[in-house]
């Protein structure tokens, strides 16, 4: 036996030539190389203090516009998210009906016809919207009471972006959170039940823990596809991050305005990613082995 | 009187706007659908070499999804709209100084989307590539089944049928995405209701059928894919 054994060879190492893969990957990351490198190129050879001068604070503001809007929409949609997510999960025929209905329309429409439809479509309504009214106290010389109705609110662009992405948002939250709850076993319930938890005590203190680890990652691409979807509020006339590109182009015709403002959502977009990563590893370290 | 004048906004015809409507409709099929078969394509290799062993073909194809995927669809619509001409100018003023370049709203927006569409598909490809256990591509080579046909004749069949839901989705997001190609001038579904909106003051009646269309064709195709997934099924049964 151990004659034979000694008789064995090893393979020789596989030669590391040039299949044709190895060919193929080297020429497009080169390409890839040079496409980035073409870009920095243009910029450099397009640099511009007076366009940066211009532009630059106004792309800061313009940030800011987008990050606000998408920060207030996440946050009121996550809120409405839960009544819609508690109709797709009733019993009742009619409450679920009603939350399917809601999550079917708004994610079965571009997100760019439900803000058309808010921005443009509400002012159809302008003298119902104006009737009601609300006294609010204002400061302008002195505290006096002014009348706000409905029609200031739709009135201004952003506070339509803001609606319209919240419903949206609303829907797709609501269908996350529905399955991140649903993904939770049904033993949990009951073993909380047998220990005399009552169903809300069981939600907060068994149920949502275990089911929010599984939806950090969706909620996370949610946010990351709120931030992308949020540039189509500049064709609402809008001056978010978009809308600003869109306005230095208009006034210099130099395609340089585009080119930053994906360098810019680029960035964020790719922070985030790596940041929900992160935290997933760090919220998951309990249940690795 | 005005309930009247609403039916004949909504009616065929010289009068009404149904039929410009309706053909937007058409447009925004047809940018999807021919949209369809060049980003599957594009996905269905970004997989490839996104699963390969050569690392600098998983880098170059990471980078693509990287980029793709993390743009503004927006973004991405007006760079390549906006600065394509502009780079097309400057390469054929080399040969032909005189000529002008202008791009296809239709044809910018068949690229972009399927720039964007390959990108999602790439990581539902590659998902249902993972699927697949080693064995069928042993079992392939063992029969004597060269790389080619191991691929088309064993891999593929069964990379089909698990990738067919998540592609449903990505398709489903394709058909919305056409909306935006709107904002760079083509006369799809949502920029006819928008003149008609402009037009006729009733914008949120048009908006509104705008988005009714969008419905229907989400319907539509939610029909479709689960006769295709249904004829899949009983293919699978018959094997």
């Amino acid at each position: 036996m151990s004659a034979t054994a000694t008789m064995v060879e090893r393979p020789p190492p596989r030669a590391r030539g040039w299949p044709r893969p190895r060919i193929a990957g080297y020429a497009l990351v080169c390409m890839w190389i040079a496409f980035g490198l073409g870009i920095v190129a243009y910029l450099v050879l397009a640099w511009n203090p007076a366009f940066f001068a211009k532009y630059a604070p106004a792309y800061l503001k313009g940030l800011g516009v987008t990050l606000s809007l998408v920060a207030i929409a996440m946050v009121i949609g996550a809120i409405l998210s839960v009544p819609v997510a508690y109709g797709r999960m009733s019993s009742n025929r009619i409450l679920s009906g009603l939350a399917y209905c809601y999550v079917y329309f708004f994610r079965g429409t571009p997100l760019l016809v439900q803000t058309f439809l808010v921005y443009y479509g509400v002012g159809s309504f302008r003298p119902q919207l104006s009737e009601f009214g609300i006294y609010l106290p204002v400061f302008s010389d002195g505290l006096t009471l002014a009348r706000f109705t409905l029609w200031d609110f739709f009135k201004d662009a952003f506070n339509c972006g803001v609606f319209a992405f919240a419903l949206n948002t609303a829907a797709y939250q609501a269908e996350i959170l529905r399955g991140a709850i649903e993904s939770v076993p049904r033993g949990q319930w009951e073993g909380a039940a047998s220990l005399g938890l009552h169903k809300l005590q069981t939600l907060r203190k068994i149920i949502l823990p275990q089911a929010l680890i599984v939806a950090l990652r969706p909620y996370g691409n949610e946010l990351i596809l709120m931030i992308k979807a949020s540039a189509i509020v500049a064709i609402i006339t809008v001056y978010d991050l978009m809308g600003n590109a869109k306005l230095a182009f208009a006034n210099s015709f130099d395609i340089q305005a585009y080119i930053w403002v994906a360098v810019v959502y680029l960035v964020m977009v790719e922070i985030l990613r790596h940041g929900v990563e992160w935290i997933e590893r760090r919220i998951t370290i309990h249940l690795k082995r | 009187m005005p309930a009247q004048s609403l039916w004949t906004l909504l009616s065929w015809g010289p009068d009404g706007w149904l039929d410009d409507i309706a053909y937007g409709a058409l447009v925004t099929v047809a940018l999807a659908l021919a949209t369809l078969p060049i980003g599957l394509t594009i996905g269905f290799f970004i997989a490839l070499a996104k699963q390969s062993e050569e690392p600098s073909l998983r880098l170059a194809a990471n980078i693509y999804t990287t980029v793709f995927r993390g743009l503004p669809e927006l973004v991405t619509l007006f760079l390549f709209f906006f600065g394509m001409p502009i780079l097309l100018q400057h390469l054929i003023r080399y040969f032909r100084p005189e000529a002008t370049i202008d791009v296809n709203s239709f044809v910018a927006g068949m690229i972009v989307l399927a720039l964007i569409f390959s990108s999602y598909a790439s990581e539902v490809f590659l998902s249902a590539f993972r699927a697949i256990p080693k064995g069928q591509y042993e079992g392939g080579y063992a029969i004597g089944l060269s790389n080619w046909l191991t691929m088309r004749k064993v891999i593929l069949p069964q990379l089909l049928r698990i990738a067919f839901p998540g592609l449903e989705n990505c398709w489903l997001s394709l058909l919305k995405d056409t909306s935006l190609v709107s904002v760079v001038g083509l006369a799809e579904t949502l920029r006819n209701a928008g003149v008609a909106a402009r037009v006729t003051k009733h914008s949120f009646m048009f908006y509104s059928v705008a988005a009714l269309v969008f419905l229907g064709l989400a319907i539509v195709s939610s029909f479709a894919t689960s006769a295709i997934l249904r004829s899949l099924g009983r293919r699978e049964a018959q094997r």
